[in-house]
């Protein structure tokens, strides 16, 4: 059976990844997942200096999901290199670092700085809900998603995966930007930006006012975004949004995904994302798939 | 690294002690036994809606029973759910999880107030030291008897209807009590307040500090409060409660 899939020349053992922000560099899971079963572990997202996140509360659950607005506190480019990076070289994963910062320099320092160290991708996030400047500014006008996509390219030497919003009208019309742009592959979604209410306090249950909603609710609008991009572009797509288990999974890689990460669940479950692994094999036993590459937008009319 | 893990935990039995408050005896297969006076747990709901852990501070443990003692207020439809539940009913739990309190043996004032009390009972057992312990309630009284074994016991209530009338300060200062050293949980007012006097005394003062938590093992970022200095960990000025806590030494701790 295989379970390896490919992404840009990038080989992965199985399709199973962390989402950027859920499992830190994966160093606080490793005392409970084995990180060599990974396909990938993908990385908090890096600026090029220390940032320190929004105030708190930065979370709060809402029915079948949660909120975040953590405002990408992360420890900067210069300690992810020289404490993150020589960590995950200890496990057999591929590392994929997510890459987050306010301009297109940012961006660009950051992705310069990662070009001679041992990292197989780069996730660029052009998506998070939650901080001023940088982060959605550029992923929701197709111009600048284009734009920057084609910046970062400049300077990267791994390939480039640009990672989308689901807070615009179309999605496709991202995709379609980002691929024009030169991107390698694309990650999608980010979370969806959402707002709870404190109705005893009558106070916004995050400081953020705004948070990013995932986890179980947003799965099926996950699913229909991954089919969509899948039909519009030719670019290969990391699946994200709600996958709590196996059988989420698989919806996301016949939806059109070659790879999936898995975020939210990590909460809710340590193990979450080796348990996944070992259902996707045991579904393709059942259904005697021998390669889980036929799986991959193989959903039918 | 600390020991952690993830276990179905057997309600041993439960109980409400005061107006929401819960008394629950959980049995564990690994955590009790590694577990200190200080540190919490992650708590589960069975029902899939609530993706979330629900952490909660230890009260009591028993090492030789394999078993841990929660007293937690139901505030939530998470903790409605935990009450609900009788004995032999199972709990998905991760733990222990933080650092716990140091041990120090100076003259202690061990303060709780409100929820913040259950977690300072385990401390009271195990401080070696001159105990003067100082609860403060708004008005319903809870584990009093419980905390009157370990040392002299001093009342603050909100409404004055048992103890001091007013906050643990002013039972401190009503009694005309003194320590080297505080170990407190509780609300933040109160916290600001101890690290105030714990300044103005020149004394130790660990304080036990809550957020909302997500990941409630130090990946997720949602948990932090602000910190004096750099933290090594997240090379900013913030401390992850979950993982650098939940106990701090007062004057490291903005907030």
């Amino acid at each position: 059976m295989n379970t390896s899939v490919n992404i840009a020349g990038v080989t992965f053992k199985n399709p199973v990844m962390t989402a950027s922000g859920t499992f830190g560099s994966g160093a606080e899971y490793s005392e409970f997942v084995d990180l060599n079963r990974l396909g990938a572990v993908v990385t908090k997202g890096v600026a090029n200096v220390p940032w320190p996140g929004n105030p708190t509360p930065r979370v709060a659950e809402v029915y079948g999901g949660m909120l975040n607005a953590i405002g990408l506190q992360n420890p900067g480019i210069d300690l992810f290199i020289e404490r993150d990076i020589p960590f995950l070289k200890h496990y057999d994963t591929k590392i994929i670092v997510n890459v987050c910062g306010k301009t297109t320099e940012d961006y660009c320092e950051v992705v310069e700085r990662l070009a001679d160290q041992p990292i197989d991708m780069m996730e660029i996030n052009i998506s998070c809900p939650n901080v001023k400047e940088g982060g959605i500014a550029f992923g929701q006008d197709p111009k600048a998603v284009e734009a920057i996509t084609r910046e970062v390219k400049k300077y990267a030497k791994q390939p480039v995966i640009m990672k989308l919003s689901p807070n615009v009208t179309d999605i496709t019309t991202m995709a379609k930007a980002a691929e024009a742009g030169g991107a390698d592959a694309l990650s999608l979604i980010n979370t969806l930006t959402g707002m709870k209410i404190d109705i005893h306090r009558q106070q916004f249950a995050l400081a953020n006012k705004t948070g990013g909603m995932s986890g179980p609710a947003v799965h099926p609008i996950a699913v229909r975004m991954v089919y969509q991009v899948a039909q519009a572009v030719d670019l290969p797509i990391i699946g994200m949004g709600g996958i709590m288990n196996a059988e989420d999974a698989i919806e996301m890689i016949l939806a059109g995904a070659t790879a999936v990460s898995v975020g939210t669940a990590n909460f809710t479950n340590q193990t979450v994302t080796t348990e996944i692994v070992d259902g996707i094999e045991e579904y393709m036993s059942r259904y005697g798939v021998d390669d889980v590459c036929e799986l991959i937008g193989a959903v039918h009319e | 690294m600390a020991e952690k893990f993830r276990e179905q935990a057997i309600i041993i039995r439960q109980e409400e002690i005061a107006d929401d408050i819960y008394s629950m005896w959980l049995r564990t297969e690994h955590i009790a036994e590694y577990a200190k006076a200080g540190q919490f747990i992650s708590i589960y709901c069975n029902d899939g809606s609530r993706i979330l852990p629900r952490p909660i501070s230890i009260c009591e443990i028993d090492k030789a029973d394999g078993a841990l003692h929660l007293v937690y207020r139901v505030a939530g439809k998470g903790t409605q759910e935990f009450c609900k539940l009788h004995t032999g009913a199972q709990l998905t739990i991760v733990g222990p999880l933080g650092n716990g309190f140091p041990k120090k043996s100076q003259k202690a004032f061990i303060i709780g107030g409100g929820i913040g009390i259950p977690p300072m009972l385990q401390l009271a057992k195990e401080l070696d030291c001159e105990k003067q312990i100082v609860l403060g309630y708004r008005d319903e009284l809870f584990l009093v008897e419980e905390f009157k074994k370990y040392g002299s016991v001093y009342l603050a209530t909100e409404d004055g209807s048992a103890g001091t009338e007013g906050n643990v300060l002013d039972a401190i200062r009503e009694n005309g009590l003194s320590a080297d050293i505080i170990y407190a949980c509780g609300p933040m007012p109160m916290l600001r307040a101890l690290k105030a006097y714990a300044i103005e005394h020149d004394i130790e003062c660990w304080i036990s500090m809550e957020e909302r938590m997500a990941c409630g093992i130090g990946a997720c970022l949602a948990c932090t409060c602000q910190s004096k200095n750099k933290d090594e960990h997240s090379n900013v000025n913030n401390k992850r409660i979950c993982k650098e806590g939940p106990v701090f030494r007062a004057r490291e701790v903005e907030f």
